[in-house]
């Protein structure tokens, strides 16, 4: 059996953390997200910080907004990385729908997670 | 319009530059100064995903900066001129004055540098630079949105 994925979050401030404590109080699901931040980071720190996120893999990189530069880190890092995978514009249904769907290698767990976030995103 | 500001921040194109600055200012158009950004087509591509259609992205090497720095000081846009690092800066202030102020917007931790403020972290040579820079004409302060308070290089000490 392949390695299960697992996801890293990176984001501004204490989004990461907030959404990766939130999305483990919902599922139940612990360890399998990791949160970075990028506070006080340059470049360089918040790719660092991603690598080692990353590990050996494999794993989907969600990003808060699809520009920026936690977003340039998380491209930088999965450059090269077939294991890895970027997600943008994360959202907590995404989260909920990858912790529970980790034994997809990273591309499909990546596409059909961006599928949820965005089909949550309605004007009701 | 005139070069309206002439940022250094290690993060290059964010969203402090392209939102927090860019829409109160009006931008027309940014110019990332970076020899190692203009040499590669995947960093170039990757940069232009964080500016919106209306902001004009322009990739310049250090020395073409200098030779161009009339040319967009002449454009109709408003303009913002972004390195990534002191020494950079202070090559297209020397190359292509008159820089009336420099913004420290982002430089960020490293080996050898100490913390001036929660976001800039300075070299005692890279801020010997930003003094020389100030003795020649240039203000230099750390401001990183328009609505905060500039700090003025004497703070930074």
């Amino acid at each position: 059996m392949s390695e299960l994925a697992h996801g890293i979050v990176v984001a501004h401030g204490v989004l990461a953390a907030a959404l990766v404590g939130e999305a483990e109080r919902i599922s139940g699901e612990l360890g399998v997200l990791v949160a970075v931040s990028n506070s006080e980071c340059g470049p360089e720190d918040i790719e660092r910080r991603l690598v080692e996120a990353a590990g050996q893999g494999p794993a989907v990189i969600f990003v808060d907004m699809p520009c920026g530069s936690c977003f340039f880190a998380a491209m930088r890092t999965a450059r090269n990385r077939p294991d890895l995978r970027v997600v943008t514009g994360v959202n907590l249904p995404m989260l909920l729908d990858f912790v529970s769907h980790r034994t997809l290698p990273p591309a499909d767990g990546a596409a059909r997670a961006a599928g949820k976030g965005t089909d949550a995103i309605r004007q009701v | 319009m005139p070069v309206v500001v002439y940022r250094v921040d290690d993060r290059l194109v964010h969203g402090q530059v392209v939102i927090g600055w860019g829409k109160p200012l009006n931008l027309g158009f940014i110019v990332l100064v970076d020899d190692g950004v203009a040499a590669s087509d995947w960093e170039r591509d990757l940069y232009r995903m964080g500016v919106p259609s209306e902001i004009e992205l322009i990739f310049s090497g250090v020395a073409e900066a200098t030779r161009q720095l009339p040319h967009w000081r002449s454009d109709h846009r408003k303009g913002l001129v972004l390195t990534a690092d002191v020494s950079t800066m202070a090559a297209l202030c020397q190359g292509a004055p008159p820089v009336e102020r420099v913004n420290l917007g982002g430089v960020h931790h490293k080996a050898g540098r100490t913390a001036r403020l929660p976001y800039v972290y300075l070299t005692d040579e890279e801020f010997r630079v930003l003094e020389g820079l100030q003795a020649a004409g240039t203000e230099v302060v750390a401001q990183d949105l328009p609505t905060s308070q500039p700090v003025p290089l004497e703070q930074l000490r």
